[in-house]
């Protein structure tokens, strides 16, 4: 099997967000970049499926800060081959870092077309569009997203794949390949890989390095503001020892004849 | 033909959602303020029949057939980015569900027009729309103003379904225009294990996040659980860890629950969880980081480790109770 | 039996499996008479496929390969009790366990959910919580007492207080912060600690498997105490100690070292005319593994805990060095669930069960993993109305007034 991993970063939630002094984009000084959740999955239920069936698997993410860790941690788990796409105008919305990955995908060498592309199929950045799906439009490929499984059978040309609905429903799906695939979870949780295997890596592999054919063909968005959020009413806080607020949690519940 | 504000009308399994009567008493509040027609936009396989429950709008525009069965980017995608193109419409409200999340993704592309997502909120106002987002988890608040026609995705609770629910026949029209039949197959659905507890029963809930840092805890939910007769349920990142079975989630692919107590242990209250739970009568959000988005949701909030509280008032509850 | 190995010795951290018959501890290996006291005192050596016995065994045979596939070396805790037993002084804890599991991780890297995320976490974040390592010296705005953060003040300092992750962000390690930074007040140290630029120093993560991640923390922290003068490092976790003793040299960390105990202890005639509250309690003193087993350190604390006013002390049935570990070490801090899975006792309530039986009222402890396990533990066996756990700095901050 051929498998593409699209990976991406995001703020890191754990450290505080700041505003930037332009009132509209987040402080980058202390700002930290971690791997997009859903796209980890995907990086997972790549590597497993590549366990299960063979092939390859391809790790490309657009050049930025904190990347090359990324890729070379891919690369560490198993991955094949990592490319970075270098070039890139920093902080893009994601509808623009959709066009940018549509335009350099076709310039980097073997790898479309894949039997399958996976990658996050939500992130919590994506303001003005999902890159998934996005993506997807402009290579003219079928979509499936919020999946939680995927079954193939190669040589067969379609795979069988589980989507989440709501209310702990499921949904099973035959979808044809090529084929796009917005990872929700991957089969298994994300794997360990030792630092010394990533260390190791970093002096015995390389990534390759692929400029951006273009600029994105994506309008920019424009952010009128930014701001932490004015919650309309925040929570009255209880204050004290766990034993004050456990008494005092009592008493509401009390009041509500809950207790 | 006038312009007008669009809602895109979610039907799964034979039913309107909830998250369409929410979005449609946005649109309604939006489309008077801009002075523009509402129109609905049902499509699906056997759905007028529903048509006639979407008062709210002043049209309703159906396409049945059964390409349409199940919402995505090749069958109900390509038909609205070419009814987009005929119709130009002002706006398109999408309802961030997961049943339309692939056709949020797609639309932008196919209707060609900006796309604001997360939208918490979004007023006209001389004669323009502003979106307020809410980004990072809900850690940070953006506003949008597009120029021009865009798509919203309108984040579940910005409105109450019930304001969505208006008893009048709208008129309806059934364009011709024939769908693309897709590559993408639905085959079956895959209902969760049965005989297990509907959380979407229970009066009080201990719900666990990710703060409850590992598995052993999930002891002390139960017991407070069980000492206020109810249940534990938790949000996506427990139940993915296996701590807790798919029927106990909460949130956006997990269950909307309504109960009279829920007690959010150890959740930051990211929107996919909130969309699950804000509806609830009394909310208590403990959470040891004090920015985390649940005490913006919660009635009242402790800034603790969740551990902690909820043994300290295991203890207490059971001592009143004698 | 257990000796007090001196800073001369060979840095743990240089040898690996390919090197070790070139190092006297290495060699040291290969002279097992197969007695099985290791086995028999270690705290899980029942539920072991492959207690340090039969490594030593499988070792000399070439068959370490079966070991690699299996899950045993995760029940090791890393309490140095089977190194004090063996007759051969054979350096088990510090040398061969830890190259085992290094190569059961590599060799087969499921590990269970929490100890992945530990480690993540302290790679990541300098800390096994995933905290934000901004948030590292926030208990500072909750001292009593002014404390100096070098990286805004980098005037030198006579010690470098190395604070440690369950101090700095666990609330009840905090408060062993309070009592340590009143007590150095009182004392008129000169001290200054790194604040956010600290991580973790990494020993827990170097013995239970990650290498890598013990490099890079060790890489990192010996460029951090580069940028700074100080006269020594005095640490308040004995994990951070024994990192700092016994593997970071191989960078040549060359510091006075000390933990925070025995630095009391030494300045014990200058706290006693300051400790004038009367605390009237029964203590009974916990060995940590890494300062006492490990180190040979038992009478400093001791002394400490009979200095002040009122207290009474009593040992529990295993004491010195045969003092039961808490089970935090070597991994075992996130390894509670899994091993519940397994059926084993969890260590701290093994423990607490004799400090209870000792009937006093506060079990006194030198390692922050203590603080949390050993109260978790109380709660457990229902024992917290009748036992309190305290650090020693934080008893000696109450006698001062």
């Amino acid at each position: 099997m051929k498998i593409l991993v699209i990976l991406r970063m995001v703020p890191d939630v754990i450290e505080e967000l700041e505003v930037a002094s332009d009132g509209k984009s987040l402080d980058s000084e202390f700002l930290r970049l971690i791997i997009n959740e859903s796209d980890n999955h995907a990086l997972e239920q790549a590597l497993l499926l590549k366990e299960r069936h063979g092939g390859t698997v391809t790790a490309l993410a657009l050049d930025g800060p904190e990347i090359d860790d990324v890729l070379f941690t891919a690369l560490a788990k198993g991955v094949d081959r990592a490319v970075k796409i270098t070039g890139v105008e920093k902080g893009l919305t994601t509808r623009r870092v959709a066009s940018v990955l549509a335009q350099s995908l076709p310039a980097v060498a073997n790898v479309l077309p894949a039997d399958m592309i996976l990658t996050g199929c939500q992130a919590i950045d994506d303001l003005d569009g999902q890159v998934a799906p996005l993506l997807t439009q402009a290579l003219k490929l079928p979509y499936l997203g919020l999946v939680t499984k995927v079954n193939v059978n190669p040589p067969a040309a379609r795979a069988s794949v589980v989507r989440e609905f709501s209310g702990g429903v499921r949904g099973e799906f035959d979808v044809p390949m090529p084929v796009v695939l917005g990872i929700q979870a991957a089969e298994k949780p994300p794997r360990y890989v030792p630092v010394a295997k990533v260390r190791a890596v970093m002096k015995s592999a390389r990534i390759e390095a692929v400029a951006a054919p273009g600029a994105p063909q994506a309008p920019a968005v424009d952010i009128v503001e930014m701001k932490k959020p004015e919650a309309a009413g925040r929570a009255k806080m209880i204050e004290g020892s766990p034993e004050d607020v456990a008494a005092k949690i009592c008493d509401i519940l009390a009041e509500r004849g809950l207790l | 033909m006038a312009q007008s504000i669009w809602v895109l009308a979610e039907q799964w399994r034979g039913k309107i959602s909830d998250a369409t009567y929410e979005v449609l008493a946005l649109g309604r509040e939006i489309a008077d303020g801009l002075g523009a027609p509402l129109e609905a936009v049902l499509l699906g396989d056997k759905v007028k029949g529903l048509a006639g429950s979407l008062g709210a709008a002043d049209t309703v525009v159906v396409v049945d057939h059964p390409s349409l069965a199940h919402a995505g980017p090749e069958n109900h995608g390509e038909l609205l980015g070419r009814l987009a193109k005929q119709r130009q419409p002002l706006a398109v409200l999408v309802p961030m569900t997961n049943v339309s999340w692939d056709i949020i993704g797609s639309l932008p592309a196919q209707m060609e027009m900006p796309f604001v997502n997360f939208c918490e909120n979004v007023e006209a106002s001389g004669g323009k729309l502003t979106a307020r987002c809410l980004l990072y988890g809900g850690k940070m608040q953006a506003t949008m103003a597009p120029e021009g026609a865009a798509i919203y995705g309108i984040m579940p609770g910005a409105r109450q379904a019930e304001k969505g629910k208006v008893e009048k026949s709208p008129a309806v029209e059934e364009p011709a225009i024939t769908p693309v039949e897709p590559t993408v197959k639905f085959k079956n659905f895959i209902e969760p294990d049965a005989g297990e507890i509907d959380i979407t029963q229970m009066d009080v809930l201990i719900s666990v996040g990710r703060g409850m840092q590992n598995e052993d805890n999930m002891g002390l939910a139960e017991e407070l659980a069980e000492a206020l007769g109810g249940a534990v349920s938790g949000s996506r990142p427990v139940i993915d860890q296996g701590w807790l079975p798919l029927s106990r989630q909460v949130g956006k692919s997990g269950a909307t629950v309504k109960p009279k107590l829920y007690v959010a242990a150890g959740i930051s209250g990211a929107p996919e969880h909130v969309e699950g739970m804000k509806n609830a009568d009394l909310i208590i959000g403990i959470n040891t980081d004090a920015q985390a988005p649940i005490f913006n949701v919660a009635h009242y909030g402790v800034v603790e480790d969740a551990t902690d509280v909820l043994e300290a008032l295991t203890k207490a509850v059971r001592a009143k109770k004698g | 039996m257990a000796d007090t190995t001196t800073l001369d010795q060979a840095s743990c951290e240089q040898m690996t499996m390919e090197t070790l018959r070139n190092f006297p501890e290495g060699r040291n290996i290969w002279t097992c008479i197969q007695c099985g006291l290791c086995a028999g005192t270690c705290p899980y050596g029942e539920h072991m496929d492959y207690p340090p016995r039969r490594i030593i065994g499988l070792l000399r045979e070439g068959m370490l390969d079966e070991i690699y596939k299996s899950d045993s070396m995760l029940y090791c805790v890393a309490c140095y009790a089977c190194k004090a037993k063996c007759p051969r002084g054979i350096d088990l804890t510090g040398i061969l366990l830890p190259l085992m599991k290094e190569q059961v991780l590599i060799n087969h890297p499921e590990l269970p959910a929490e100890l992945q995320k530990a480690l993540e976490n302290m790679l990541r974040y300098g800390n096994p919580m995933g905290e934000s390592p901004r948030k590292r010296a926030a208990w500072v705005k909750t001292s009593p007492v002014p404390v100096r953060i070098l990286s805004e003040d980098p005037t030198p300092t006579d010690v470098l207080w190395f604070v440690e992750c369950y101090t700095s962000f666990y609330p009840r390690g905090q408060e062993n912060c309070r009592a340590t930074a009143k007590i150095f007040n009182r004392l008129g140290t000169d001290f200054a600690i790194l604040g956010n630029e600290e991580k973790c120093a990494g020993e827990c993560g170097r013995l239970s498997w990650e290498t890598g991640l013990f490099t890079t923390l060790m890489e990192y922290n010996m460029q951090i105490f580069a940028k700074y003068k100080f006269n020594r490092i005095v640490t308040s976790c004995t994990h951070a100690y024994d990192a700092f003793r016994y593997r970071y040299p191989v960078l040549g960390f060359a510091y006075e070292l000390e933990h925070t105990t025995p630095y009391f202890a030494r300045h014990l005639d200058k706290l006693k005319p300051l400790m004038t509250k009367k605390l009237n309690y029964k203590v009974t003193y916990h060995d940590s593994c890494c300062l006492s087993r490990h180190n040979g350190y038992y009478d400093g604390p001791r002394t400490i805990l009979e200095s002040l006013p009122g207290v009474k002390l009593v040992e529990m049935t295993h004491n010195h060095v045969n003092s039961i570990c808490c089970g935090g070490g070597g991994g075992g801090m996130w390894l509670d669930t899994y091993y519940k899975t397994k059926g084993f006792e969890r260590l701290s309530e093994r423990r607490i069960k004799e400090a209870i039986a000792t009937g006093a009222d506060v079990l006194a402890v030198s390692c922050p993993y203590e603080i949390s396990r050993f109260e978790d533990a109380l709660k457990v066996v229902g024992g917290d109305n009748k036992m309190i756990v305290r650090d020693v700095a934080e008893l000696i901050a109450e006698a001062i007034e």
